[in-house]
């Protein structure tokens, strides 16, 4: 039964992986990370996988070291995400994402009239806050306040 | 306006004291000699225009509008960062009015002057929040004031800057609208959590002899769904020569203007009226924006 567990998630050699995401955010993290088409490396990910506190999303990247700047983001809809840097197949750091001050390009505001969502050449801006009930994002354009599904607001 | 600390508003207002017997032509200033002074306004606005203008001329400087969109380049597509980038070239201080919200914010990213926000969007007005400080600073006190605001409180922008702006006073305050255009819970959390007494109603009779400041706002036809509902509260939230039989005999009467019937036409010639003078007191506060934004009195 183990065996069959451990072939849903294969070992990587070089790379990243993100584990204890929020369960069913694995395709939001991949987002947030502006991983698409595009991206080269190998990518592996489970959703909803039992792990010892419940049912959980992980991502590989295979021979890629995200910058932590980039990981950091996953907080926003992930804040127990933990990033595992992997190098001959050993961990070699293990950390848990830390909640960015401010980002940039990474949501839309939900407010249509702001500068922000028309075709003038900036990027989107918000300052992140930690409230009691999570996250909240207040706009650096219009200061609209973003409390509750930020994932679905990812650009 | 969230930007201002209180010794920075204050600053701002005593400046504007200080140039307002320039603003009324009694004296004379060169103080924006030299200096051209761009009015980018993307959407109507005769009033803050006008003043801006005044102010500038007021103290020497001259004035370079923008003149229609339509016969602008932003009708054939230039985008705001680039007529920003522009004028920026052109001119000493950028006055701006947009539509959309957060457009000054981004101006100030491009470009190479300061910019002044006269308006964006339906959110921030803040020379306005000035002007309305400063006619209370004059007209009545700032500290620990007993307002009331009334109107169109849900939507209108002037009294949700102002709400802030007073309660770094320490202000009491009342708000008269119908249920469909209370103030946002959110505003009165804040206030709340500043320590701010706050009371709602929808009489202006219950409160018009318990407070030193009356703030009106224009209640809007296209708010209501249903006609009579509008004309019901249209003739609630009426300022009369009989309201004003209860009124506090310090009582002053402000309005951002124009006004449509929200104050009938007995009031204006009342100790209470001050919604001309309010008008007026938008040229010294003007004045001392563009002059510490320039950075020519310090």
């Amino acid at each position: 039964m183990k065996e069959k567990r451990d072939l849903k998630i294969q070992a990587i050699e070089n790379g990243t992986v993100i584990d204890h995401i929020k369960a069913g955010q694995a395709l939001n993290v991949l987002r947030i990370l502006r991983i698409s088409s595009t991206f080269r490396a190998t990518i592996s990910f489970v959703m909803n996988a039992l792990g010892a506190r419940g049912k959980k999303d992980v991502v590989k990247i295979e021979g890629k070291e995200l910058s932590v700047e980039e990981l950091n983001r996953i907080a926003l809809i992930s804040p127990m995400a933990t990033i595992n840097i992997i190098r001959d197949f050993e961990v070699v750091q293990k950390n848990n994402v830390v909640l960015p001050p401010y980002v940039e390009g990474v949501v839309r505001c939900i407010n249509s009239n702001c500068i922000s969502n028309s075709s003038e050449p900036i990027k989107s801006k918000f300052s992140v806050l930690q409230s009691e009930d999570g996250v909240t994002l207040r706009c650096l354009y219009c200061e609209h306040v973003i409390s509750e599904n930020i994932a679905e607001n990812l650009l | 306006m969230k930007d201002f600390s209180r010794k920075e508003i204050d600053y701002i207002l005593d400046t504007a004291e200080k140039l307002e017997p320039v603003a009324r032509g009694e004296e004379r200033s060169r103080l924006l000699d030299g200096k051209i002074i761009a009015l980018l306004f993307f959407e109507p606005s005769t009033r803050t225009r006008l003043s801006f203008e005044v102010a500038a001329q007021r103290l020497g400087g001259q004035v370079l509008n923008l003149g229609s969109v339509e016969a602008s380049s932003v009708m054939k597509g230039e985008n705001l960062a680039d007529t920003i980038r522009v004028i920026s070239n052109y001119a000493d201080l950028i006055v701006m009015r947009h539509p959309l919200d957060g457009s000054a914010r981004m101006a100030t990213e491009f470009a190479s002057v300061p910019i002044i926000n006269g308006g964006d969007g339906s959110l921030h007005h803040p020379t306005q929040t000035f002007l309305d400080l400063y006619t209370i600073r004059r007209e009545s006190h700032l500290e620990g004031l007993k307002i009331a605001m009334a109107g169109d409180l849900k939507y209108g922008r002037t009294v949700h800057s102002l709400c802030h702006a007073l309660s770094l006073y320490g202000a009491e305050m009342t708000f008269v609208s119908p249920p469909e255009l209370r103030m946002p819970p959110e505003i009165v959390r804040d206030l709340q959590k500043n320590n701010i007494n706050v009371k709602e109603t929808d009489s202006l009779e219950e409160i018009i002899g318990d407070v030193e400041v009356l703030y009106m706002t224009r209640v809007q036809r296209e708010r209501f769904p249903d006609p009579e509902e509008y004309e019901k509260v249209k003739n609630k939230l009426k300022v009369t020569g009989d309201l004003l039989i209860n009124a506090d005999p310090n009582l002053k009467i402000l309005h951002p203007l124009p006004r449509v019937n929200e104050i009938s036409p007995e009031v204006d010639s009342t100790p209470y009226a001050c919604y001309f003078q309010q008008a007026f007191y938008g040229v010294p506060t003007r004045m001392a924006l563009l002059v510490l934004a320039m950075g020519v009195i310090e």
